[in-house]
């Protein structure tokens, strides 16, 4: 039937292995390819992609990718004076929010001790003014780091746009091989991003190195719908219509064709969550958005 | 990797490699490099978008190049029969002559006498600041022969500035695209044409309307198809005697 046409994968059967360059076959999308090439395409796409990285979110998702991203800092409920350690965060979404959220919060916390110190002489009031404006972040830091310099360029960018410097800070790095400290971060997190590290089980032991006992791990990426139905609409929605909208939008339908290819290959929900226990984590667990098409994995270090 | 063509037409269906084509095109599963497979479904999306875009900002010129592959199905089958049942048409099928600046020995070009097809080709991309080379490779196209015959239609556009003496100015292009539309029947070159005037002056509009537009049918209709002219054996041919043996009506 031809609906099955539409929601089989388009043609392109994996490629055989070429080249006798270093690394064992992995995939891109539905091709293999080895382990260098794999990161030097995915390099390509991110570079490729960058400017229009937003607007296509907006577009493919329907704006639902904001949602998506509100819930993970609000399960984050970060405290302000918190240092958070952003991988593959790029465009600056993740850290854009924290930054949001801490700042309310500080807000309140604020007021309330105002509203605590009804009875202060007025130099102890305009000395309290004077802290809460130096400090609206309550001391709460984020670290953006990404490997591609495409991605970050446009996130200062944005940043500077929206007004963002406080707290803020960039880095160039690979979530296989961070260049931090043990011991360090609060909170890790990585969205949409893990997807496209090469070796995730690296990836995610670096997560546990630089996380301070204690630390939070927390990661939202494409997950898998279990449910037949709506996973056939999403599978002709992804394939049919996503790579149609990335060659309309930014002119780049191969880009869009890897990103649905490579949803496909990643880990579903149980597997990541083994792969997170295997790097050390205690307590992991996943909360499925939007029927899976979504997950959040949480996990923290002990 | 190296682009396999061993799945493919043995011809290859560009002979020469312009500077744009030496990208090696990793595992490409198509008919030609740069093919990409689309269902039904996908071509429909991709006709309708490339139409919102197209209309919304003339200069996505890739926008306007989807189009024109996503809507071309019963188009470029007529044109390409149009040239196999001609001589010449026949002969640049088999040869596949490409018109990029590699293959176009420019300073020849520019020493031919004036009027002569190849000095004015020249002083139109001159005057009007543009490159052969800018033509969009076909992505969409399903039949690697077709993707030839769109590829020529779109290198051969520039001559047809040329040889209607009509500048790239959104006025020179919406009759060039009048012309074409007669021509061709691309379901693209009509939509230009007739979407095309909606950003023109009250003025501009008039002079279209009475004399360019007109003008532009009753040439189109005369003339014998333009795409079994083998441009590149004629850079010495002057302009009027081509335009008079393809039936192409002197500009107003």
């Amino acid at each position: 039937c031809r609906c099955r046409a539409l929601l089989r994968r388009p043609a392109g059967a994996p490629q055989a292995l070429r080249g006798m360059a270093a690394g064992p076959d992995m995939h891109f999308g539905f091709e293999t390819v080895t382990e260098e090439e794999r990161r030097e395409k995915i390099y390509q796409v991110f570079e490729s992609v960058a400017k229009k990285y937003d607007v296509m979110n907006d577009s493919m998702t329907l704006g639902i990718h904001r949602v998506w991203k509100d819930i993970l800092i609000n399960r984050m409920n970060p405290t302000p004076g918190t240092l958070l350690l952003d991988v593959a965060g790029g465009t600056g979404d993740i850290a854009f929010r924290f930054i949001n959220y801490v700042r309310s919060v500080r807000q309140q916390q604020l007021q309330r001790k105002l509203k605590h110190n009804q009875n202060l002489s007025w130099q102890e009031i305009f000395e309290s003014y004077q802290e809460g404006n130096s400090n609206s972040l309550g001391d709460s830091q984020v670290v953006v780091c990404d490997i591609n310099r495409e991605m970050l360029k446009v996130g200062k960018q944005k940043a500077q746009h929206l007004g963002y410097s406080e707290g803020l800070s960039w880095v160039l790095g690979n979530a296989e091989e961070l260049p931090f400290d043990d011991d360090n971060f609060d909170v890790y997190t990585i969205a949409f991003g893990i997807r496209n590290v090469t070796r995730i089980d690296l990836a995610l032991q670096e997560a546990y190195r630089v996380l301070k006992p204690g630390g939070r791990f927390l990661c939202l990426e494409f997950s898998h719908v279990s449910n037949p139905v709506l996973s056939s609409l999403y599978d002709l929605y992804s394939f049919q219509v996503i790579p149609v909208l990335g060659e309309i939008i930014a002119g780049d339908w191969k880009s869009y064709q890897y990103l649905v290819e490579s949803i496909r290959q990643f880990p579903p929900q149980e597997e990541l969550k083994a792969m997170i226990e295997d790097a050390g984590f205690f307590k992991v667990d996943y909360e499925n958005l939007n029927f899976g098409i979504v997950a959040i994995h949480s996990g923290f270090k002990l | 990797g190296r682009a396999r063509l061993s799945h493919s037409d043995p011809r290859g269906w560009d002979g020469r490699v312009g500077p744009e084509e030496e990208v090696e095109e990793e595992g490409w599963h198509g008919l030609y490099p740069g093919h990409i497979r689309t269902s039904p479904l996908q071509k429909a999306l991709l006709a309708a978008g490339s139409a919102v875009v197209a209309l919304c900002d003339p200069y996505r010129h890739d926008m306007v190049a989807v189009l024109g592959e996503t809507t071309g199905c019963l188009a470029l089958p007529n044109l390409r029969d149009k040239m196999r049942h001609h001589p010449e048409g026949y002969r640049i099928l088999q040869e596949r002559p490409r018109i990029c600046l590699s293959t176009l020995d420019m300073s020849r070009l520019r020493e031919l006498p004036d009027g002569s097809l190849g000095r004015e080709y020249v002083r139109f991309l001159e005057d009007n600041k543009v490159s052969p080379d800018t033509r969009m490779p076909p992505k969409f196209v399903d039949d690697e022969e077709l993707a030839y015959v769109i590829q020529r239609y779109r290198e051969v556009h520039d001559l047809m500035h040329t040889l209607l003496g009509m500048p790239t100015n959104m006025l020179g292009e919406v009759v060039v695209k009048w012309f074409e539309a007669v021509q061709t029947g691309l379901p693209m070159c009509v939509l230009g044409a007739a979407f095309g005037p909606v950003r023109l002056s009250a003025r501009k509009l008039q002079v279209l309307a009475t004399e360019l537009v007109p003008w532009a049918i009753r040439s189109g209709l005369n003339a014998s198809c333009v795409l079994n002219v083998y441009y590149e054996q004629r850079w010495e041919q002057p302009v009027e005697s081509l335009r008079e043996e393809i039936g192409i009506f002197p500009p107003p």
